[in-house]
C-alpha cells in the first residue's frame, strides 16, 4: 500500500470539504473493496476520506411507499433488519449473501454500489428492484446508475448518500456464486410490482443489466415455466476460466426461474 | 504406570498455546536491528534480463541494500540442488540445469527471484522494490507438459526441454500379456496442477552472529536438518556447526516446506552481507507464484483383462511438468512414488511405466501431499472404474476379483515394492456396509425423482510411507539417507525430553510421540516433553514428510526408549542386589522376578543422576539416543466410497455422503488420525472439484490468489464417516502405518468415479466444474 | 504521524501509525499481539479475524486508524486468566486445529455466529465459515467443535 493522508469526518459536509481540499481523494465507505485494492498496489490516492463516521448516511427507514437504506448501512445490517425482512425480505436475503459475514460487518450499501464491480450484488437488487439513488446533489435512478465496468454516473466529489427502494409485490434474488472468489457468476433480482417486471442480472457481463426479453415474457405470466432462454448477446458476456458466456447465459435463465420461483413463495 | 493412553483419543497438548494465540511462527518473531528483504520477481514467464538498473530504488527511503544474482555469484553461493537423480532409460544421470537463488541471466518463470531489496521497514522495501528497473527481452514460453518437447528451451543443458526419459518394469512381458487380452480398457487423463497452500505462508529470519561466526536461520520448515545439510553441503558452504535452523510453530506443510527455497537462502547470505539480521515473510499472492507446485501429469493409460475380468496387465504413459528447475525432490515424485504404486491393491501380474519429466515455464513442481502416489492411485482407480463400465461388471466385484488375497503377503508387486500385510476385501466390505451399497439403486431412484443425478464411485487405494530404506533408496539415487534420530533424556527428577527429528505442522506429534513414550517408560505423561525442529538441540534428522513420523520417527523413539529400560536394568540390579537378566520391566517399574523388589522409573533416574549407590562399570545419566531406518515402506491401504447428487441445471455437484475405511495397522491416538482422514479427503476433494493451477499461454498464473484458485470452504465439504480395519504393520516396532496422505490419495478417483457414474461417462478431467459437469450432463441428455 | 488509540482487550493502546497501517499490523507489531495471523492478501482467508465492538471482521481489510475509539477483542482476550473461553474449549474437546493458523481467526468468527445464533444447524455453520478457510482438517471437526459448544449453550 502506498501512504496516504486519511480523514474521518463525523458530517457529510465535512467530509464533502476534505474531499475537495485533498489533491486526488479517494472515499472510503466500507473499504472492503478499496482496502485490496490499495494492498495491492492498483489505486494511489493522496488522501482517504473515511465515511465511517457518518451518522447521517446509516440506518434504513419506510418513507412513502419505498424502504430508504443509507449508504453507509452495512450488509449485515440490511440482511439483518426486521424492517427489510418485512417489506422486501429479497433485498435482505441479497445482503446475507455477500461476501462473508465479517465482509458483511464492515461493507455498505453505498460502498458496493459506487465501486459497481460487475459481479457484486447490490447493483443487481438496485436495478431490479427499480431503486433510487440519491447523492449529495441529485436523484439518480438506478437504471442510469450503473454506466459500466466500474463506472458509475457519480461526477467527481459526488458522494451516494442513501438508495431508495420502491417496495415491490414480490422479489426474489437468486445467485450462482464463483466457487472461489464467492462473487456473483450470475446473480438474477426478480421483482413485480403491479404489471411491472423487472429482471437484473449482475455477473453475467460487464455490469448490470436487464433482461428485456424475460420481462417480456413474465409480464404476462409470472411464473418459472414462462422464463424463456436470456435475450443477452453471448458475444457481450463474460467468459473466463470459471463460466464460459454460454454457460452464463444458460445460467441467467435458470437463476431467473428460481428467483420467480422463490418470489411466487 | 503406564497411562494405557495408547490407543486412545487423548486430547492434544498443543492446542492450549494455539487457542490462546500463543503458538509461535516464524513471522511472529523478531531480531534486533531486523531488515525486511521485498523480492524483485519476474512478470514475464520466459525472458533474458538484459539489465537490472537499482540507482533510483537505491534513493528511496529506507533501502539499505539491493542485491541481484551476481552479488550471489562473486560470494560464491551456489546452485539449488536436486537430491536425487533419476537414472534415464539409456543409463543417464537426469538434467538437472542450475537453480540460482537469484537469477543470474535468464527468467524462467513468473515469479522467478531476480533482486532483493533490503530496508528498514517491509513498506519501504516493497516501495523500493516498484522502483528497481529490470530491462527484459522476453522470449517465448512454453507451459504445457505435452507440448513442452521442441518447444521454447528453458536450458542448454536440457535439449528438448527433457529432464529424464524413465522406465519400470518390462515392456515385453506387458505386450505379451497385452497380446492375449479378452479386453484392454484404454484413457487419457490429466492430473491437474496444484498450489499447496498450507495456511501459515513460508518465512525466514536470517541472523549472523559476529561473535561466534554462527548463523541463525529460523524457517518455516517440515525438515530443518535437510534444510541444513542442503544449505551448508551444496548451495552456501557454511559449516553445519556454524548454521543452526529452527522450525519452530508452522502452519501446515502439506510437502511445500520439505524444500530449500531461494528466498531463504537469500536471507540467509545476506544477513552477513549486511550485518544485519533479514527478515521475510511471503504474501499469499507470492506463495501462489513461488511455492513449489503440485502433480501436473498427462497419462495414457490400458489395462488388459482376460474373459473373466482378471487384470493381465498394465501399461502407463505419463509426461510429468517439472516447472522451471528441479526442486530438491522433484525428480522422484513421477518416478520411485509414481510407477512403483501402480499394482495398486491388484494382482496384475505385469506393469510397464514410462514417464517423460520436462520443464516448462512454470513454478517448480515438487511433493505435496501424496506425492506421486496420488497421481499413480487416480489413473489406476480410474482405468478399473472404466474397465468395469465397459465389461458391465460391478465396480466393486471387479476390484474384489483382483485383490490381493490376504493369505498372499508379504506380496511382491511387479513394480519394485514388496506389501507386508493387507487385507483388502475387510476395507471394501465395510466400506460398502457403511455406505449401504445394497440400498444406492433406491437412493438414486429418489435423486432422480427430483430431478437429480446420484452416481456412487469407489477408490482402492494403497500407499507407501515412510520411504525406506536407506540402502534401498540411495542405490536409486537419493541423495540422502531416509532413517530418524530420537533422543530420550531423562532429567534427575524423573521427568524425560523426547528430542525428535520429526517436525511436526499440525500432526499433533506432541501428543502421539507423549503418548507412546508414556506408554513405553511408565511415566506420566504430562511428564513427558516432546522437542523438535531444532539443529541446535537435536542430533542429526529428517524430519517429516510421506507420512513417515510415527512409522519412522516414533519407532527411532521406540528403540531409544529400549536402550533406556536396559541401562535402567543394570542400574535396578545394582540397587535391588540382582542380576540384571532377574529384573524385569513393567509398568514403570524395575522388579527382580518373582519378589516385590522394585524400582520406579523415576528412582532409576535420580540414581543414574545421583550416582551414589551406582554400578561401577556404568556411566551415570539416563540419555539414550537411537537412529531408526526402517526395514521397508508402511503400506496403509483401504477404501473410499463417495456418493454426489448432480444437479443438471447448473452442473453444481453436492457430495452427499463419503465413507473412509482405512487400514493405518496400530492406531495410537484415533481422534488424530482421524483428524488426518478428514483433512486428506479434503485435500483431495479439492483437487477434483476445485482446485486447479492454471496458466495462460503466455505463462501468467492465472490462478494466483483466493479470488481464483478454488480453496475447499466449509460449505463445499460434508461431514465424513471414517472407519478402520487393522492389520499390524510387520516390520516396525510399533505396527503402525502412515496415515497423513490417504486421504489425498483415495479422494481424487473416488469423487471423479461418482460424479462420472451419475453422468453415465467414462471419464471427465479433474476438477469437476460446474460447468464442466453442465456441458456433459446436457450431451448425456442428448445422447438418450 | 497520527495516533490511534483502541481499547485493545479491555486495555487502552494509542499509539502513531501511518495512514496506511492495516489494524492486522497494528495488533501484531505494535502491541506484539501475534495471535492474529495473516494468511492472504485478498481478504479471504479468514486468519485475521477479530472483534471490533462485538462484532467479526477481517483486521486486514481495515485501516488501524479506522478502529480508533474501538472495543477490540483479539484470540489473546478470549480466555479469562487461564479459564479458555467455551469455544476455545469445545476446539480442544473437539480436534477443531491441527497446526492452529487458522485457528484465532476461526475461533472468533465461530464465537460471533453463536452470538447471533445460538442453535445453528450443520448448514449454517458451514455457510458462516465462508470466510474462514482451513487447509488441515477438512473442516469436520471444526463443525463438530461449533456444534459441541452451541449444545452447551456457552459458545458465545
Amino acid at each position: 500500500m502506498y501512504d496516504f493522508g486519511y480523514h474521518r469526518p463525523t458530517s457529510l459536509a465535512d467530509a464533502i470539504n476534505e474531499l475537495q481540499r485533498a489533491e486526488d481523494g479517494q472515499v472510503m465507505a466500507g473499504g472492503q473493496t478499496l482496502i485490496p485494492t490499495l494492498k495491492q498496489r492498483l489505486a494511489q490516492p493522496s488522501d482517504i476520506v473515511d465515511l465511517g463516521q457518518v451518522d447521517e448516511l446509516k440506518g434504513i427507514s419506510e418513507d412513502g411507499g419505498a424502504l430508504v437504506v443509507g449508504a453507509m448501512t452495512t450488509h449485515a445490517e440490511v440482511a439483518a433488519s426486521d424492517l427489510v425482512k418485512s417489506k422486501i425480505p429479497a433485498l435482505a436475503s441479497l445482503a446475507e449473501g455477500i461476501g462473508d459475514p465479517q465482509v458483511r460487518h464492515r461493507g455498505t450499501i453505498g460502498g458496493s454500489i459506487a465501486n459497481n464491480d460487475p459481479a457484486a450484488d447490490y447493483p443487481a437488487g438496485c436495478v431490479g428492484l427499480g431503486a433510487t439513488i440519491h447523492t449529495n446533489q441529485r436523484q439518480i435512478p438506478a437504471d442510469d446508475f450503473f454506466v459500466g465496468l466500474f463506472e458509475t454516473a457519480l461526477e467527481e466529489g459526488e458522494i451516494v448518500t442513501a438508495i431508495s427502494f420502491p417496495i415491490p409485490d414480490k422479489a426474489a434474488y437468486a445467485k450462482f456464486p464463483n466457487p472461489a472468489s464467492r462473487y456473483a457468476i450470475v446473480g438474477v433480482m426478480v421483482a413485480q410490482a403491479g404489471s411491472t417486471v423487472r429482471v437484473a442480472v449482475t455477473g453475467a457481463g460487464p455490469g448490470v443489466f436487464r433482461d428485456h426479453a424475460i420481462e417480456g415474457s413474465l409480464a404476462g405470466n409470472f411464473s418459472a415455466d414462462a422464463v424463456g432462454d436470456s435475450s443477452a448477446d453471448e458475444g457481450s458476456l463474460n467468459g473466463d476460466m470459471h463460466a464460459s458466456a454460454a454457460y452464463r447465459k444458460h445460467l441467467i435463465s435458470v437463476m431467473t426461474k428460481r428467483a420467480v420461483s422463490a418470489a411466487n413463495g | 504406570m503406564p497411562d494405557g493412553s495408547v490407543g486412545q483419543s487423548v486430547k492434544r497438548r498443543e492446542d492450549q498455546r494455539f487457542l490462546t494465540g500463543k503458538g509461535r511462527y516464524v513471522d511472529d518473531l523478531h531480531r534486533q536491528g531486523e531488515l525486511a528483504a521485498v523480492f524483485v520477481r519476474s512478470p514475464h514467464a520466459h525472458a533474458t534480463v538484459k539489465n537490472v538498473d537499482k540507482t533510483a530504488a537505491m534513493q528511496a527511503p529506507g533501502v539499505v541494500a539491493i542485491f541481484v544474482g551476481s552479488d550471489m555469484e562473486e560470494d560464491s553461493i551456489g546452485s539449488l540442488p536436486c537430491g536425487w537423480t533419476i537414472t534415464d532409460r539409456h543409463g543417464e544421470p537426469h538434467k538437472s540445469p542450475p537453480h540460482f537463488p537469484l537469477v543470474r541471466d535468464k527468467v524462467r518463470y513468473v515469479g522467478d527471484q531476480v533482486a532483493v531489496v533490503l530496508a528498514e521497514t517491509l513498506a519501504q522495501a516493497r516501495d523500493a522494490a516498484e522502483m528497481v528497473e529490470v530491462d527484459y527481452e522476453e522470449l517465448p514460453a512454453n507451459v504445457s507438459p505435452a507440448k513442452a518437447m521442441g518447444a521454447a528451451l528453458l536450458h542448454e543443458e536440457a535439449p528438448d526441454n527433457l529432464c529424464y526419459d524413465w522406465v519400470l518394469g518390462e515392456e515385453e512381458a506387458v505386450n505379451e500379456a497385452f497380446s492375449k487380452a479378452h479386453h484392454i480398457t484404454k484413457l487419457d487423463l490429466v492430473n491437474n496442477r496444484l498450489i499447496p497452500n498450507a495456511m501459515e505462508p513460508r518465512a525466514a529470519i536470517a541472523e549472523f552472529d559476529t561473535g561466534t561466526d554462527g548463523y541463525t536461520l529460523w524457517s518455516t520448515s517440515q525438515n530443518p536438518h535437510v534444510l541444513r545439510l542442503i544449505l551448508s553441503a551444496f548451495v552456501t558452504g557454511i559449516p553445519e556447526t556454524k548454521l543452526r535452523i529452527i522450525a519452530p510453530d508452522v502452519g501446515g506443510g502439506f510437502g511445500s516446506k520439505i524444500f530449500c527455497y531461494a528466498e531463504e537462502t537469500v536471507c540467509l547470505w545476506a544477513c552477513k552481507r549486511v550485518g544485519r539480521p533479514v527478515r521475510w515473510t511471503a504474501d499469499r499472492s507470492e506463495s501462489f507464484l513461488a511455492d513449489a507446485h503440485g502433480r501436473d501429469h498427462v497419462t495414457h493409460v490400458e489395462l488388459a483383462m482376460d474373459e473373466n475380468g482378471e487384470f493381465l496387465g498394465l501399461k502407463v504413459d505419463t509426461t510429468a511438468n517439472m516447472g522451471a528447475y528441479l526442486s530438491n525432490f522433484a525428480s522422484c515424485v513421477p518416478t520411485y512414488l509414481y510407477a512403483t504404486l501402480l499394482a495398486g491393491q491388484y494382482k496384475t501380474p505385469v506393469v510397464y511405466c514410462n514417464v517423460k519429466a520436462v520443464f516448462t515455464n512454470t513454478a517448480p513442481v515438487d511433493a505435496y501431499r501424496g506425492a506421486g502416489r496420488p497421481e499413480a492411485t487416480y489413473v489406476l482407480e480410474r482405468i478399473v472404474e472404466a474397465a468395469a463400465r465397459e465389461l458391465g461388471v460391478d465396480p466393486a466385484e471387479l476390484r474384489r476379483r483382483n485383490f490381493i488375497k490376504p493369505d498372499q503377503f508379504p506380496y511382491q508387486t511387479p513394480v519394485a515394492l514388496t506389501y507386508d500385510t493387507g487385507d483388502y476385501e475387510a476395507s471394501l466390505d465395510k466400506a460398502l456396509e457403511m455406505i449401504d451399497y445394497a440400498g444406492f439403486a433406491g437412493r438414486k431412484a429418489e435423486s432422480n425423482a427430483r430431478g437429480k443425478l446420484r452416481g456412487i464411485g469407489f477408490s482402492a487405494y494403497i500407499e507407501a510411507c515412510g520411504i525406506a530404506p536407506s540402502s534401498v533408496v540411495g542405490s536409486l539415487g537419493a541423495g540422502v539417507g531416509l532413517w530418524e534420530s530420537a533422543q530420550v533424556r531423562f532429567n534427575a527428577t524423573g521427568t524425560v525430553s523426547i528430542l525428535t527429528g520429526s517436525h511436526a505442522h499440525g500432526q499433533g506429534h506432541e501428543t502421539t510421540f507423549s503418548q507412546v513414550v508414556a506408554d513405553t517408560l511408565g511415566v506420566p505423561i504430562e511428564n513427558v516433553e516432546i522437542v523438535h525442529g531444532d539443529t541446535g538441540q537435536i542430533p542429526m534428522a529428517m524430519g517429516t514428510y510421506g507420512s513417515r513420523s510415527l512409522a519412522v520417527g516414533g519407532s527411532a523413539i521406540m528403540r531409544a526408549c529400549g536402550k533406556v529400560i536396559d541401562k535402567g536394568k543394570k542400574i535396578a540390579a545394582h540397587l535391588l542386589e540382582a542380576s540384571v537378566e532377574d529384573i524385569e520391566f513393567k509398568d514403570g517399574n524395575f522388579t527382580v522376578a518373582g519378589t516385590d523388589k522394585s524400582k520406579s522409573m523415576a528412582e532409576i533416574a535420580f540414581t543414574a543422576y545421583v550416582p551414589h549407590n551406582y554400578p561401577e562399570d556404568l556411566e551415570p545419566g539416563l540419555d539414550e539416543t537411537a537412529f531408526y531406518d526402517p526395514l521397508n515402506f508402511t503400506y496403509p491401504a483401504g477404501t473410499h466410497i463417495c456418493e454426489v447428487e448432480i444437479d443438471p441445471d447448473t452442473g453444481v455437484t453436492e457430495i452427499v455422503d463419503w465413507v473412509a475405511v482405512d487400514d493405518f495397522g496400530k492406531v495410537i491416538n484415533p481422534m488424530i488420525v482421524e483428524g488426518q482422514v478428514h483433512g486428506g479427503i479434503a485435500q483431495g476433494v479439492g483437487q477434483a472439484m476445485l482446485e486447479h493451477g492454471v496458466y495462460d499461454e503466455s505463462g501468467q498464473l492465472i490462478t494466483g490468489s483466493y479470488m481464483d484458485y478454488c480453496m475447499p470452504r466449509a460449505d463445499d465439504l460434508p461431514s465424513f464417516r471414517v472407519g478402520m480395519t487393522e492389520t499390524a504393520c510387520t516390520h516396525n516396532p510399533l505396527g503402525v502405518k502412515g496415515c497423513g496422505e490417504a486421504g489425498a490419495i483415495a479422494a481424487p478417483p473416488a469423487f471423479i468415479n461418482a460424479v462420472t457414474d451419475a453422468l453415465g461417462i467414462m471419464h471427465m478431467e479433474m476438477p469437476a466444474t460446474p460447468e464442466k459437469v453442465w456441458r456433459l450432463a446436457q450431451q448425456a441428455a442428448a445422447a438418450e | 504521524m497520527p495516533k490511534v488509540t483502541i481499547t485493545v482487550n479491555g486495555r487502552q493502546e494509542s499509539r502513531e501509525v501511518e495512514g496506511r497501517t492495516l489494524l492486522v499490523q497494528f495488533l501484531r507489531e505494535h502491541l506484539n499481539l501475534t495471535g492474529t495471523h495473516v494468511g492472504c492478501d485478498t481478504s479471504q482467508c479468514g486468519a485475521c479475524v477479530v472483534h471490533i465492538d462485538g462484532k467479526s471482521v477481517k483486521s486486514c481489510t481495515m485501516l488501524a486508524l479506522q478502529a480508533d475509539g474501538s472495543e477490540v477483542t483479539t484470540i489473546e482476550g478470549l480466555a479469562s486468566g487461564s479459564q479458555l473461553h467455551p469455544m476455545q474449549e469445545a476446539f480442544r474437546e473437539h480436534h477443531g486445529l491441527q497446526c492452529g493458523f487458522c485457528t484465532p481467526g476461526m475461533v472468533m468468527s465461530a464465537v460471533d455466529l453463536l452470538q447471533k445464533n445460538a442453535n445453528p444447524s450443520e448448514q449454517e455453520i458451514r455457510e458462516w465459515l465462508e470466510g474462514n478457510i482451513c487447509r488441515c482438517t477438512g473442516y469436520h471437526n471444526i463443525v463438530g467443535a461449533i456444534q459441541h459448544a452451541a449444545r452447551h449453550g456457552s459458545g458465545a
